[in-house]
């Protein structure tokens, strides 16, 4: 068998003295999705900005398709070039209309010619349920739709893997559904992803593997359907009980 | 109303007609106006030529300031000296010590045209001043931009160049405009050199004729270019305030 796509070993990080990140353990193979749940400020958000270099590890090994990624001699730059990822607050670039945010990695980073990193940008906004808003800015569109725009973002370089941090959080109920369609869609094209979520159901849907953050901690790691209706530790029923009361399920 | 008060108020006063002689006589604009406008076409140079300085050197500064790297530490600190000292002085008194200062030091190679000295004081002074605003501009992009930027897979210099650079300066283009009219006028201080510009020009018609109407015409023509800038400006903020 390959080595995974994204392994992480031992990873801790600090922030000041207050530990974030508390040895992490957790591999994603080819096709895979993780989902990781766990209360605000369990550290999914550090986990997934760790994975792509805009956070820098204290300790442990990040490898990405085998290689070592965290080591100081890796470039930054040409790793984040073979992952996706995609924020919870969209983070589009204001200035630029939609199809100018999507191909702007392909012309400046991998170096494509404008009209071929156009031509993809158009097909991939159109499968993404876009077409013919590809001239609008980010402020002339809804939030669903502005997040349709940074997962082709994120998708157009082709990456290895996809590292989607609550992409559904900052929207409205209604436009939920339209975003985690084009997850779906992802998933079914094979794309490895690990997905940071509060939408249970949603992990239930699409996750291969759902892992239950905890303080820093990964505290239990199983299919779907195991941690969700059968949960092992105390920490994980407590969670899941909390959200059962907040309605969340 | 009030400016019609006044205006009744200054045309009815006794002192009106010698005023109306003095300091607005048709015959001493005509015979002035030519040399001030000469003048002026200076003034305009210098300006043009100090503004592309300012917005280059400014924006040089403001990344120094801005940029993180250890490695810089030293040139950063130079550079905030710099924007200290050069925005705590009054620009008149950098114009003298630069015009009449650096010519008494008779270095070898250092031009001593009081002009090309008149135009590095204002280059310094307003980079200073312009430093400050494209720090500030920088400074209001979010860092999720960044982010966003190199998660893209830009390197941090093309996010720094096609990220963070385009919304900074498109958001202190108001400031930056109100510091080019500003130094539009202060080009005028370089007359303490004795250079030939408008204001020094109306300066010396006035002085040998008595008549305080050269000075206006200089002034005229300071606000046919000012004005417009200002113009642009109100344009520039309105649309600023309909985007955001
Ligand atoms: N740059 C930072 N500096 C200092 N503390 C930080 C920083 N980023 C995150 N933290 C802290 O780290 C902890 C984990 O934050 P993180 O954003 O990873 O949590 P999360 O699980 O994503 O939460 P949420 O569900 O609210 O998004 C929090 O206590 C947070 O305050
Ligand atoms: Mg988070």
């Amino acid at each position: 068998m390959s080595a995974p796509v994204l392994e992480i070993t031992g990873v801790t990080k600090s922030f000041g003295d207050r530990p974030v990140l508390d040895g992490i353990d957790l591999a994603v193979d080819e096709h895979q999705a993780v989902a990781l749940i766990g209360a605000s400020g369990s550290g999914k958000s550090t986990l997934l900005r760790c994975i792509d270099l805009l956070v820098e590890i204290d300790d442990g090994d990040i490898f990405l398709d085998g290689e070592v990624i965290t080591d100081p001699s890796v470039d930054p730059v040409a790793v984040r070039r073979r992952l996706g990822f995609v924020f919870q607050a969209f983070n589009l670039f204001p200035h630029m209309t939609a199809l100018e945010n999507v191909v702007l990695g392909a012309v400046r980073a991998q170096k494509v010619g404008r009209p071929e990193a156009g031509e993809r940008g158009r097909d991939l906004l159109q499968r993404f349920g876009l077409a013919g808003r590809e001239d609008d800015r980010p402020d002339q569109l809804s939030g669903g739709q502005q997040q349709r725009v940074a997962l082709a973002r994120a998708f157009a370089g082709r990456p290895r893997a996809l590292l989607l941090d609550e992409v559904t959080s900052a929207l409205d109920p209604e436009l939920v559904g339209e975003v985690l369609e084009v997850v779906r869609d992802l998933k079914q094209e094979g794309v490895t992803m690990i997905i940071a979520t509060h939408e249970m159901s949603f992990a239930r849907e699409v996750a291969d593997t759902v892992a239950f953050l905890d303080q820093g901690r990964i505290v239990e790691r199983d299919t779907p359907d195991r941690v969700l209706d059968d949960p092992q530790q105390p920490e994980t029923r407590q969670f899941l009980r909390r959200l059962l009361e907040a309605g969340r399920v | 109303m009030v400016i019609g008060g006044l205006a009744a108020l200054i045309f009815t006063s006794t002192g009106w007609p010698d005023v109306k002689e003095t300091f607005f006589s048709a015959q001493a604009f005509r015979t002035s106006f030519p040399d001030i406008l000469d003048g002026f076409w200076l003034d305009v140079k210098m300006f043009l030529a100090v503004e592309v300085i300012v917005l280059i050197l400014g924006l040089v500064i403001a990344l120094i300031r801005t940029s993180r790297l250890p490695a810089l530490f030293p040139i950063r600190l130079l550079a905030a000296v710099y924007c200290d000292l050069f925005r705590g002085v009054p620009v008149i008194l950098l114009v003298y010590l630069f015009g009449f200062g650096i010519p008494a030091l008779q270095l070898a190679g250092v031009p001593t045209d009081p002009i090309i000295l008149a135009c590095f004081a204002l280059s310094l002074a307003y980079s200073a001043y312009v430093a400050e605003v494209y720090r500030a501009g920088i400074a209001s992009v979010h860092q999720a931009q960044t982010d966003a930027a190199l998660a893209t897979g830009l390197t941090p210099l093309q996010a720094l160049r096609f990220v963070v650079l385009p919304q900074a300066i498109r958001r202190v283009r108001p400031p930056l405009l109100n510091d080019f009219i500003s130094l539009q006028k202060d080009v005028a201080l370089v007359s303490v050199l004795g250079i030939q510009e408008a204001f020094r020009i109306a300066q010396i018609d006035s002085q040998s004729t008595f008549n305080y109407t050269p000075l206006i015409a200089a002034a005229l023509l300071y606000l046919a270019v000012t004005i417009p800038m200002a113009r642009v400006l109100d344009h520039i903020t309105a649309r600023g305030e309909v985007n955001a």
